[in-house]
Order: structure tokens, then C-alpha cells, then sequence
């Protein structure tokens, strides 16, 4: 009997490559929200302030994911 | 029929959608200096709806963008550069969840590489106006840093500062773009799919695709405007840094 080939799976290993590239900026931008949160429950009166460096916070980690995404179509 | 078919200037869908919004955010800011005028000389106190449409949206980035970050002076001094890149970016980025234009027109690299490139020469213009030469020597070699660690610091700060930032600027907004759309084929394909071409049961399938397109449209909203403001925040924050008196 031949069991060699019990289960094949086609297709791009860039695939599994962004989704490794996904997993650091979703923890970086879940720290950075859970630390704003935590921020605002402690301070509410700076809330505005706050969010405005959440926003910058999240666009710097995120750019890591998007250049993950921006790889395949570089290197195709 | 194509317009200048065969020519570098054969207009596609995009482009199409471009000039589209590009005509649509000209004649909206006419018809707004135009009311601003007659309120102004006919010393109307009380605004029409769509004068105050316009005042909330370009006192937005004037007030809480534009004065938070830079402070009155300067950030009047930047406003026209900063008031035209978010509202190119919002227009261009809303025409990805409108019906029959259905492509962020911002989903290719040529426009936010255009305005990331004029974000990238304003701050350059803003810090060598200020500091001169030391601009330069501030950004790459800070203030506070022993001399022997230089050899790392400054490559690094070479390469975030200079080469990186207009990147991961034209990146950012562009890739979530295309994210966005992407989502957004694959949910209203599947629905295509399972309504069309499945058999009995997977039927219903269809309407939960179709529930997961219509949440992500509304997300994809919320991501147009915010892409706005994230690429607005980031120009103004550079501008800011440039700007900043050395330690």
C-alpha cells in the first residue's frame, strides 16, 4: 500500500507568509488600544489627546502588516 | 471607446474615477468659497445648511488637526497643503463603497505617491527653512546621543526619517485600500456564487455572505475616512517634528 501522498496542499507558501507578517502588528495594535483604554478610564478629561496618538500609534504598527501585504506584488 | 487609446494617457476605470472626484471636490470647494463670500459681504450671521456643511468640514482639519498639532501660526502656514490632501484622499478613498465606481480610486500607488512625495519635499522645506543646515545634522545625528553610538543611530535614523516615511506613507493607504476592496469582491463574489451556481441547502449561505458584504461596506467607510485622517495627522506630525526646536 503506498501512504506516501496521504494529504497534499497546493498553492503559494507567500500565502502563510503574510499571514506571519499579520500576527505582530495584531498584538502591537491590541497593546496600543488596551493602553489607550486603560488611559482613558484613568484620565477621561484627555481623551481627545489621547485618541489622536492612539490613531498615530496604530498607523505606525500597522504599516508592518502592510508592507507585508505589499510584498507579493513587489517580488511576483 | 477608450479616450487616447494606445497613448501612456489611455484612460482606465481608475483614472476615470480620478478626474471624476477631482471635478466633483473642485466644484464642491466653488460652490463653498462662493457662499463664504455672499455670507461675508451680506454680513449673515446665521449660516445655510450648506455653508455650515462646509465649515464643520474644513474647520476639522483646520482646528483639530491642523492648530492641535502645530499651534495657529504654522499650522495656518500648512493648512492649503494639508486641507487639499485630505480631502483628495477622503474623495478618492469614499469611491470605494460607492455602487458602479466600486474602487478606491487611492487603491493604486501613482496617487498616494504623488501626495506622499509632496508631504515628503513640505516637511524637508519646512526644517531647512527653520534650522538650515542643522535641520539635517538635528534629524540624523540627535542631540544627547555619546559620539561612538552614532555609527549605529545615524543609519538608522537615515533610513526612518528619509527613505521610510514617504514609503509607509503612500503604503499605508494604498494597501488598505486594496485590503478593502479585495474584502469586499470576495464577500459580494461568494454571494454571487452560493445564490447562482449552488445547489439546495448552500443556498442560504448567500444571504450570510451577503450580511458579511454589507458590515464590511460600512467598515470600509469608517477605513475611507480614517485613512484621510491618519495620512492628514502623519504630513502634519512630520511637518511638527521638523519643525521642533533642537533639545
Amino acid at each position: 500500500m503506498d501512504v506516501s501522498n496521504i494529504a497534499a496542499v497546493s498553492g503559494n507558501i507567500a500565502v502563510i507568509g503574510y499571514g506571519l507578517a499579520a500576527v505582530g502588528p495584531g498584538i502591537g495594535v491590541g497593546l496600543v488600544v488596551s493602553k489607550t483604554i486603560e488611559s482613558i478610564a484613568r484620565q477621561p478629561e484627555l481623551a481627545a489627546k489621547l485618541q489622536v496618538t492612539m490613531w498615530l500609534g496604530i498607523a505606525f504598527t500597522e504599516a508592518l502588516a502592510l508592507i507585508g501585504l505589499a510584498t507579493p506584488f513587489i517580488f511576483a | 471607446m477608450i479616450l487616447f487609446a494606445g497613448t501612456p494617457f489611455e484612460l482606465n476605470r481608475i483614472m476615470m474615477i480620478r478626474l471624476l472626484v477631482t471635478a466633483l471636490v473642485l466644484v464642491v470647494f466653488f460652490l463653498w468659497s462662493g457662499t463664504f463670500k455672499k455670507a461675508y459681504k451680506n454680513k449673515q450671521y446665521v449660516p445655510s445648511r450648506f455653508q455650515l456643511m462646509g465649515e464643520i468640514s474644513l474647520n476639522f482639519v483646520r482646528k483639530s488637526i491642523a492648530h492641535e498639532q502645530l499651534g495657529e501660526k504654522d499650522g495656518d502656514r500648512f493648512l492649503p497643503l494639508l486641507t487639499t490632501i485630505f480631502f483628495i484622499v477622503l474623495g478618492m478613498n469614499v469611491t470605494g463603497i460607492i455602487p458602479s465606481l466600486n474602487i478606491a480610486s487611492t487603491a493604486l500607488i501613482g496617487l498616494p505617491l504623488v501626495l506622499a512625495v509632496a508631504a515628503y519635499f513640505t516637511f524637508i522645506y519646512a526644517g531647512v527653512k527653520k534650522h538650515g543646515v542643522g535641520f539635517f545634522k538635528n534629524s540624523l545625528f540627535p542631540a544627547g546621543v555619546p559620539a561612538a553610538f552614532y555609527i549605529l543611530v545615524t543609519p538608522i535614523e537615515l533610513l526612518s526619517t528619509f527613505i521610510l516615511r514617504p514609503i509607509t506613507l503612500a503604503l499605508r493607504l494604498t494597501m488598505n485600500m486594496i485590503a478593502g476592496h479585495l474584502l469586499l469582491v470576495l464577500c459580494f463574489s461568494a454571494t454571487s456564487y452560493f445564490l447562482f451556481n449552488a445547489e439546495g441547502f448552500f443556498k442560504a449561505f448567500g444571504a450570510g455572505t451577503f450580511l458579511f458584504g454589507f458590515v464590511f461596506t460600512l467598515f470600509e467607510m469608517l477605513v475611507a475616512f480614517l485613512q484621510a485622517y491618519v495620512f492628514t495627522l502623519l504630513t502634519t506630525v512630520y511637518i511638527q517634528l521638523a519643525l521642533a526646536d533642537e533639545h
